[in-house]
């Protein structure tokens, strides 16, 4: 069973490595030791490519178990990805960071994953504009409510979870997991701002679900 | 849109705002919210869940079985 790498294990809170990945290769560092192992892995080392599972297993199932919220399918996602990974990796040509190439292609394994499950997410064009019923409701005419000061972990997570599928990934992938608008839009092929746009709308989403469970008495 | 930013209304401030949050600037010090107790509201409620979100769902490991049935997969596949 290949182990984890600690410096490859996102914490929540801690950006992953994605901007910073190539940024030092000098000889024994970290980054240098998974481009050995990545140019091993591609060359078709079946150990070199267990050691980079190991390096990134941890970061592909918490995005899949984030996004799918069940367990098994998380496994079976993961599982998916990392097949994909096995059959592409000689095409990976390092034009962006491993690990964000990595994650989109996860991302992708989801959104398929998503597809097939019948919600209204055809493509990840679709993913980045839900419909308008979906979005979320204007601040400028609503109540002057706020919410009050700390959020109940649980009843975020229970909102993150119903926030339609483009939202809650982006949200996931920028204030969960830490990634930067520039590495998001490189991941999903969007603009960086229609990735601020819609992480935008999340939050806003997000507040407004918070909002009613603090006042459920006012949901109509 | 208005010149002033201390006229701007709501809705062109919060037509903004996903650029000045997501360009990292200090929105809070935007002429229009020191002026708008609804906006700098929303301001508060936005970063509030920001701050939340970095101890959501806390990362996990796979359990090893996964690796086991991917590798069991690329030998079917090899074959």
């Amino acid at each position: 069973m290949p182990n984890s790498s600690s410096s490859a294990q996102a914490r929540p809170g801690i950006r992953p490595n994605g901007g910073t990945e190539r940024a030092n290769t000098a000889p024994g560092s970290a980054n240098a030791v998974e481009a050995d192992v990545l140019a091993l892995a591609q060359a078709g080392d079946h150990q070199a490519f267990a050691q980079l599972y190991g390096l990134h297993k941890r970061r592909i199932y918490s995005l899949c178990l984030r996004m799918v919220g069940n367990v098994a399918e998380a496994e079976d996602l993961t599982q998916e990805a990392f097949l994909q990974l096995h059959r592409k990796i000689a095409t990976f040509r390092g034009d962006s960071a491993f690990s964000t190439w990595l994650h989109r292609l996860a991302v992708n394994v989801v959104l398929m994953q998503l597809r097939k499950k019948g919600l209204s997410l055809i493509s990840l064009d679709e993913a980045m504009e839900p419909t308008p019923e979906e979005g979320p409701s204007r601040s400028f005419g609503a109540p002057d409510l706020t919410l009050s000061g700390t959020i109940d972990r649980l009843a975020l997570e229970h909102a993150v979870a119903e926030l339609p599928a483009g939202y809650r990934l982006i949200f996931i992938l920028h204030d969960v997991e830490g990634f930067e608008h520039g590495e998001i839009a490189s991941m999903l092929d969007c603009s960086i701002g229609n990735s601020k746009s819609q992480l935008h709308k999340a939050r806003l989403k997000l507040r407004d679900a918070l909002r009613a469970q603090e006042r459920p008495e006012e949901r109509t | 849109m208005t010149g002033d930013p201390r006229k701007m209304s709501c809705e062109e401030f919060q037509a903004q705002l996903p650029e000045l949050i997501g360009s990292g600037e200090d929105a809070s010090a935007h002429p229009h919210v020191q002026g708008c107790d609804r906006c700098r509201a929303l301001l508060a409620d936005l970063e509030t869940i920001a701050e939340a979100a970095r101890q959501l769902f806390p990362s996990v490991e796979p359990p090893d079985e996964v690796w086991t049935q991917i590798e069991s997969a690329i030998k079917r596949e090899g074959k």
